[in-house]
């Protein structure tokens, strides 16, 4: 496997072929906000916060879904990239419901994270307060669409790692919701094996166990890379 | 079929048409057919049969005829004694006009006196078809027909006259570029899929036109269905695929049928399928049907959608080309483009490159429409100027009204201000006039149209067609159009009109695919020439056009509707 140099906020690093970005930011703790991405899913560069500058191009690209290529020269942490940054989580708490107050994950949400990491202490845009539905068929989990920023990892997790495909994405643009099945109840659904993953994967208080109250959920995502070593190296290891 | 069959189906079909006294074509595209010339078609039939006409005259269905508002068209092409063929083009028909046109000019030889377009008019002399050549001279039901016309004969030239690469050769000196908007040079972009390695390779024609206003590639696809695929299946041969789709919208069904009938007609003669012109070559074409979202025109999206999965774009790279359907290398071409192929084949590329502007070639079919005298359809050189376009061409703003802006581009595109009416309508000099090529919708605006209420309009469109995958262009277009619509009710403020530009760099510079990154553009170029109606908004309350009427928004404020259908 051949490997790469490039500079990363400056800084030579190097990197093997398969590595994106993002890997790169993470080995060496170069803050960069996501929400769409999470090790071991398939990356969709969905929600936009990881975009970074790359020398010669006049477009931004997610860091989630760029290869690291020779020569490249990234930026990761422009005054623009950051307002930007700031902006699209201004959107997406002006979207839908988040009253942290009384939420599930309250101090322990990504969304909450995000904004930490941007600077966000207030929203400008104006709240849209759709009206959403709580799908609490399911004898154990539940579903709050005010709370969901549409990362599709839930869709992602239990597609890929599950093999269930019990979720997907219906509608579109702000319309746009998270389904079980064919858009039925998640509790009639007949191919959710009511494994979990899915709760664990999501950043934020949309999906949740019944019996937790406000501020009581704890999301485990390290699961998911002991899968995926599991399965791709055959290695059982955490 | 090798050559020589060719030539003897082309001459008995021609002999055929020398014992016609007329050809008959009736526009039965959307235009004309919303104006029941289906109905005249069937009484033209009914007629020549009655009269008993039916070895003299054939009457067929066409596509668009260009002058849509004077529907229901009807072309009749009459041969005289010496051979010569005089044209003449019947405005307004109805049954009862058929009925006429039977009984005086096509059994009594002397055309009507009244109800006939002057060909002379500027509408259509200064028209320069190529990509509609085809339409109300080939029948687009009979392949006969449009092999009398030529069709097949740049296929037939490309796979025994030409190596793959000598066709890439000739559409890069030809300096044709893709119509489906961006303007990427088609010959280059052949090239990269040919050089891609790939065990196959896919040809798609992206035929999902979902520009509001647009219906070029739909005529195209309706008057002369076999252009396209000839231009695919000559595609086909220069990048080495074997397979090739045309992904069209379920709204278009006249299309759909049209290219049905062009393909089932394609293969009976071996045009299309194995060892096409008995050459080592093979290429089948098969048809998916879109279900209408305009985010489906874009490239990813299109890809995901023929493969059966939800139609969202995903970054890129890795292009298409490189990885596109099932991960094979895949030229997508729009309608218009593939449409040109055949033409630039038959003449060679030099010849195609005289026409147009330094950096763009050839013609660009356009669809006027809005404040103008002649709404329709018109394929100009690159380079015609707007104003020919609009007041030659289109016969100007009717009733007396003065001419404010031109919309081109669709909802990625700007709004043109009488200053730029001398505008060489090219690729680059929209763009730097803050607009677009686009696909060719274009929409004139008089003295009675609002800037900020035409803004608040594409910004609708681009927030119902969102498809919500990524959030800029998800949640961005739902504030912007609320921006838009706090203004036209006159509850906005300067702080909104900033907000609003501010909202428009994000989703330009962040949003995952063209619909996002466009979606701003008609706010920033009305921004830019129409500042001051914005600002009258803003600070007299008062909407200069006279169109907004201040009225409270609804309750809902632009959310869109939240239901969730699977
Ligand atoms: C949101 C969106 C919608 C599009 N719709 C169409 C379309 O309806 N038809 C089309 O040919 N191209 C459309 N395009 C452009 C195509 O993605 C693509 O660039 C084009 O088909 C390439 O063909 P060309 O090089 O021949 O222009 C669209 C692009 C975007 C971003
Ligand atoms: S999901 Fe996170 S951001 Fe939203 S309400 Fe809950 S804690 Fe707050
Ligand atoms: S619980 Fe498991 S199977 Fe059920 S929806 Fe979630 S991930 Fe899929
Ligand atoms: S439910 Fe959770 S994981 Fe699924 S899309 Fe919404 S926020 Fe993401
Ligand atoms: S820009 Fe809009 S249409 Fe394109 S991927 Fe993002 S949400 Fe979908
Ligand atoms: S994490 Fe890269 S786009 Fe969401
Ligand atoms: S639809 Fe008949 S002329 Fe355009």
């Amino acid at each position: 496997m051949t490997v790469k140099t490039l500079t990363l906020d400056g800084k030579p690093v190097s990197a093997r072929e398969d590595e994106t970005i993002l890997d790169l930011c993470r080995e060496h703790k170069v803050p960069l906000p996501t929400l769409c991405h999470l090790e071991g899913l398939g990356a969709v560069g969905a929600c936009r916060l990881c975009l970074v500058e790359v020398k010669g191009s006049p477009r931004l690209h997610p860091a989630c879904t760029l290869r690291a290529e020779e020569g490249m020269e990234i930026t990761t942490g422009s005054d623009r990239l950051k307002r930007y940054r700031r902006q699209i989580v201004e959107l997406l708490f002006a979207e839908r419901n988040h009253v942290c107050a009384i939420c599930v994950v309250n101090g322990r949400c990504e969304l909450q994270d995000v904004a930490y990491a941007v600077g966000l202490d207030h929203v400008r845009y104006q709240y849209r307060h759709p009206p959403t539905e709580l799908d609490a068929s399911h004898p154990r989990f539940m579903l709050d669409q005010g709370r969901c920023v549409l990362c599709t990892r839930c869709v992602r997790v239990c597609d890929e790692l599950e093999g269930a495909h019990t979720w997907d994405v219906a509608g579109r643009g702000a319309a746009s919701r998270v389904i079980t099945d064919l858009n039925q109840p998640w509790g009639k659904s007949e191919s959710c094996t009511s494994c979990g993953k899915c709760v664990q994967v999501c950043p934020t208080g949309a999906l949740f166990e019944k019996i937790q109250p406000a501020g009581g959920t704890v999301k485990r995502r390290d699961f998911l890379t002991y899968l995926k070593t599991a399965r791709e190296k055959k290695q059982w290891i955490r | 079929m090798n050559a020589e069959e060719l030539q003897e189906i082309v001459e008995r079909e021609l002999a055929r048409q020398e014992t016609r006294r007329h050809r008959v074509a009736v526009c039965t595209a959307a235009g004309c057919l919303s104006l029941g010339s289906d109905r005249v078609k069937a009484a033209l039939v009914r007629g020549v049969e009655e009269a008993q006409l039916a070895d003299e005259v054939e009457v067929f269905g066409t596509g668009c005829l260009g002058l849509c508002e004077a529907g229901a068209l009807v072309q009749v092409d009459s041969r005289q004694a010496d051979g010569h063929v005089c044209r003449c083009l019947y405005e307004k028909v109805t049954e009862a006009r058929a009925v006429e046109l039977v009984r005086q000019h096509l059994a009594g030889g002397a055309p009507l006196p009244s109800g006939q377009l002057p060909l002379d008019d500027p509408f259509f002399a200064r028209q320069h078809r190529v990509v509609l050549q085809g339409s109300g001279v080939r029948d687009p039901e009979r392949l006969e027909s449009c092999l009398a016309a030529g069709a097949y004969q740049s296929l037939q030239k490309a796979l025994t006259e030409l190596t793959p690469t000598d066709v890439i050769a000739e559409i890069t000196a030809s300096g044709l570029r893709g119509r489906g908007g961006g303007g990427y040079p088609t010959g280059l972009k052949w090239s990269t899929v040919h050089k891609a390695s790939g065990p196959k390779k896919v040809v798609i024609c992206n035929a999902d036109e979902g520009d509001p206003g647009a219906f070029m590639d739909r005529s195209v696809l309706e008057g002369d269905p076999h252009r396209v695929l000839e231009g695919m299946a000559i595609a086909g041969y220069a990048v080495g695929a074997e397979q090739g789709f045309v992904y069209v919208r379920g709204e278009y069904p006249l299309a759909i049928d049209r290219l049905k009938v062009a393909l089932k007609q394609a293969e009976r003669l071996q045009l299309l399928g194995n060892r096409i012109f008995e050459t080592g070559f093979n290429f089948r074409i098969d048809l998916r049907i879109g279900a209408g979202a305009f985010v489906c025109g874009e490239e990813t999206a299109l890809i995901a959608s023929v493969e059966g999965r939800r139609g969202t774009p995903r970054p890129r790279p890795p292009y298409p080309a490189v990885s596109g359907l099932w991960g094979l290398p895949t030229l997508i071409n729009n309608v218009e483009t593939f449409a040109n192929v055949a033409e630039v084949i038959r003449g060679g590329g030099a010849a195609f490159a005289a026409v147009g502007t330094e950096r763009s070639k050839g013609t660009k079919v356009f669809a006027l429409a809005g404040k103008i005298a002649r709404t329709g359809l018109v394929e100009v050189p690159m380079g015609t100027t707007l104003r020919e376009i609009v007041f030659d061409i289109g016969g100007g703003i009717p009733d007396g009204k003065a001419f404010k802006a031109a919309q081109t581009g669709g909802p990625s595109g700007g709004c043109i201000p009488a200053q730029h009416l001398d505008l060489p309508v090219d690729y680059e000099s929209l763009v730097q006039v803050g607009s677009f090529m686009g696909s060719g919708g274009l929409i004139v605006m008089d003295e009675t149209s609002c800037m900020v209420d035409v803004a608040a309009f594409f910004m609708e469109f681009c927030r119902d067609e969102s498809c919500g995958k990524c959030v800029p262009c998800r949640a961005g277009t739902v504030q912007m159009h609320s921006l838009l619509q706090k203004l036209t009710h006159f509850e906005g403020s300067e702080a909104d009109v900033a907000q609003l530009e501010e909202l428009a760099e994000l989703l330009k510079a962040t949003s995952l695919c063209g619909l996002g990154q466009g979606a701003p553009n008609p706010v920033l170029s009305t921004l830019r020439y129409f500042r001051d109606e914005y600002l009258a908004h803003v600070r007299e309350k008062r909407c200069p056009a006279g169109v907004c009427k201040g009225s409270a928004p609804a309750a809902s404020a632009g959310a869109p509707a939240a239901e969730v259908s699977p």
